[in-house]
């Protein structure tokens, strides 16, 4: 990657609770290339969701951002609500989980796209109006004209989905978040979706970040897959390597978890024993080794930084000779 | 949708002939009469006013007449008011509470809903606690306190002053005899109104949609005003409906302690009167408001949210 879109360089977000303060990212550090596609995998409670959250200024009122998220030359985690408004939805734009409740109920699906054109590139209504509904042409939503006059609560799923990325493409951004953008939709939409956004990626030259907890969605779309454990990047590496030769214990645990109708071997489901940890009690050490079937004494003294695998990918884990790795436990 | 809402105008009715009917016969149960006195009638004077009121005709038969007398819009005399009748007694009191009530129902609205509003924005804030701080204090002190506070204040200490206001009556309605009475009246809505605006403020800012909207780089003005407003205000339009039915017909405790002749004190003194006809005539007219009020408010969940429909049965 030549030149890079994003850039985050030791991002912590911490969230301010009645117990403390918990730390959701802690110094996390990954950059995403123009043009490319960064999966970031992980578990619920792994951090990915709120890394990106906190990118677009949009965490919770009691979460903060440290560190640097670098756009366009504009630190996002400390700059101001003016400089985030002309960057969000413009350049930078993020999908939802769930299109179901992430479109403004009273408010007809035509009007909630043109204000985005109104807001960032001045068009009086009439102009942006028959760009909106090219663009629900491009996202294959036929009769656009009808729908642009639908409230949300009229649309389907998919339908409502495909107006969310319509409305992320308006000004023909440079990076898109996509926050688990699949999950909530049938599986037969969920194709559909990722074709939408791969070709957004392939025709617009868009870098997208998609956020995703199934490994399926990111092998058929990223170029790049960051896996994330308790608030940290455990593996970064090209989406070939991470699946084909992963170098983390919790990478590799997570492929044996997810069932291939391919493989005539894998008769059982495997599971990753244990539970995510509790991000206010993390364990000393690597956070992942008390799941770890390859547990070391130093594995608990202190958490391995993120150092090359040699293959031109990141892993953070002690271990030297992966072959023997053991991924998890088979469920009898 | 019209038909929808022909058929709830039609609900109305059978509605509010159940209100008369328990009404009508809750007053008759009721021990003493319209003629007791502290001095007792002699008893040939009262059995003249009872045939003259038909107070002597069977029950079943005064209510038919009743009915019947309602039908032609005639509410009948007012037994206390000699030289009354109800429709007269309500025709003379309700456009001074109507006038009052609409003041204060205004009042508590442009005031009360963007206080909320500005509560809500800075939630936990100084400027959250302190309005609600204010919105808990109007809740707490009954009218019938601040009512006489504030006559203390702009009728009486304030007496030399320009700000001195009349301490009760109504002069034909001038607008500094309107003053007083209005404030007292509004403030309790506005503190609910603040308190309800805020809460469901609080509760619509959370919404997912409100996050898409921040995405897309919106001034936040315009992610309150045009995202989140809209929902915010249905539970204020839930309480607004009902307290409408109750502002416009009048406070006993306001209208008595400003000297203001509305109808709100029928409601108590005729039915301490056992004046049977006036009781009747109030409720009738404040069922009525009530009934209507349900009626815009559903009218008003349609506009704010479409996924309300109405739909008539075919």
């Amino acid at each position: 990657m030549s030149a890079s879109v994003l850039d985050l360089k030791n991002l912590s977000v911490r969230f301010a609770t009645p117990e403390g303060e918990v730390a959701a990212v802690s110094e996390l550090s990954l950059s995403v290339g123009k043009g490319e596609c960064l999966g970031i995998v992980g578990e619920s409670g792994s951090g990915k969701s709120q890394t990106f959250l906190a990118a677009m200024g949009l965490l919770a009122r009691n979460g903060r951002a440290v560190g640097e998220a670098i756009f366009g030359g504009i630190n996002l985690a400390a700059a101001d609500e003016n400089t985030l408004n002309r960057l969000r939805g413009n350049k930078l734009a993020m999908i939802f989980q769930d299109p179901m409740t992430s479109l403004t109920p009273h408010m007809k699906v035509g009007h909630q796209l043109t204000e985005v054109l109104v807001r960032h590139r001045n068009l009086k209504f009439p102009a942006a109006r028959d760009r909106a509904i090219a663009m629900l042409r491009r996202v294959q939503i036929s009769e656009p004209e009808r729908r642009f006059e639908m409230y949300p609560h009229e649309l389907s799923g998919g339908l409502r989905q495909r107006v969310m990325i319509a409305m992320a493409l308006m000004c023909g951004p440079e990076l898109i978040i996509a926050d688990e953008p699949t999950t909530a939709l049938d599986v037969t939409v969920q194709a559909q979706i990722l074709d939408l956004i791969r070709r957004a990626k392939e025709e617009l030259g868009t870098a997208v970040i998609l956020i995703t907890h199934d490994l399926g969605v990111v092998a058929g779309m990223a170029d790049r897959v960051g896996v994330m454990y308790a608030g940290r990047i455990v593996e970064l590496g090209e989406v070939h390597q991470i699946f084909n030769a992963p170098q983390h214990p919790y990478t590799k645990g997570l492929l044996a978890c997810t069932p291939r109708l391919d493989d005539a071997t894998a008769s059982a489901l495997v599971t990753i024993p244990g539970q995510p940890p509790d991000l206010q009690q993390l364990p000393t050490g690597c956070a992942y080794h008390p799941r770890c079937g390859n547990v070391m004494e130093r594995c608990r003294a202190a958490a391995p930084p993120l150092m090359s695998t040699g293959g031109g990918g990141l892993k953070a884990c002690f271990l030297e000779n992966f072959g023997s790795v053991q991924a998890g436990t088979v469920v009898p | 949708m019209w038909s929808y809402f022909a058929r709830r105008v039609a609900i109305g009715i059978p509605t509010l002939w159940a209100i008369i009917t328990v009404c009508f016969f809750m007053m008759r149960l009721t021990p003493g009469g319209p003629f007791d006195g502290e001095a007792p009638v002699p008893p040939e004077i009262l059995a003249n006013l009872r045939a003259r009121f038909h107070l002597d005709d069977p029950l079943w038969r005064q209510y038919l007449d009743y009915l019947a007398n309602l039908l032609r819009g005639d509410f009948g005399p007012s037994f206390k008011y000699r030289d009354f009748n109800v429709t007269t007694l309500i025709a003379q009191g309700f456009p001074v509470s109507l006038q009052n009530g609409f003041s204060a129902l205004v009042i508590a609205i442009m005031i009360g809903v963007p206080l909320g509003i500005f509560a809500a924005l800075g939630q936990n804030t100084r400027r959250d606690y302190t309005v609600s701080a204010f919105a808990m204090t109007g809740i707490v002190i009954p009218n019938f306190i601040m009512g006489h506070v504030l006559i203390l204040i702009f009728g009486v200490w304030l007496k030399d002053s320009v700000f001195h206001l009349p301490a009760g009556g109504w002069a034909d309605g001038a607008l500094a005899n309107r003053v007083l009475p209005v404030f007292c009246l509004s403030l309790p809505y506005i503190a609910y109104l603040v308190r309800i605006t805020r809460g469901s403020m609080i509760e619509a800012m959370r919404a997912n949609y409100i996050r898409t909207a921040r995405a897309k780089g919106l001034p936040f003005r315009l992610v309150v005003l045009r995202h989140a407003l809209k929902s915010a205000l249905i539970p204020v339009v839930t309480f607004l409906g009902p307290a409408t039915a109750f502002l416009l017909t009048g406070s006993m405790v306001v209208e008595t302690i400003f000297q203001i002749p509305g109808i709100g004190r029928y409601f108590v003194q005729g039915a301490l009167n056992r004046d049977y006809t006036l009781v009747m005539g109030v409720t009738i007219l404040s069922a009525a408001l009530v009934i209507a009020m349900n009626l815009i408010v559903d009218l008003l969940y349609s506009l704010l949210d479409p996924r309300v429909r109405y739909e008539g049965k075919q």
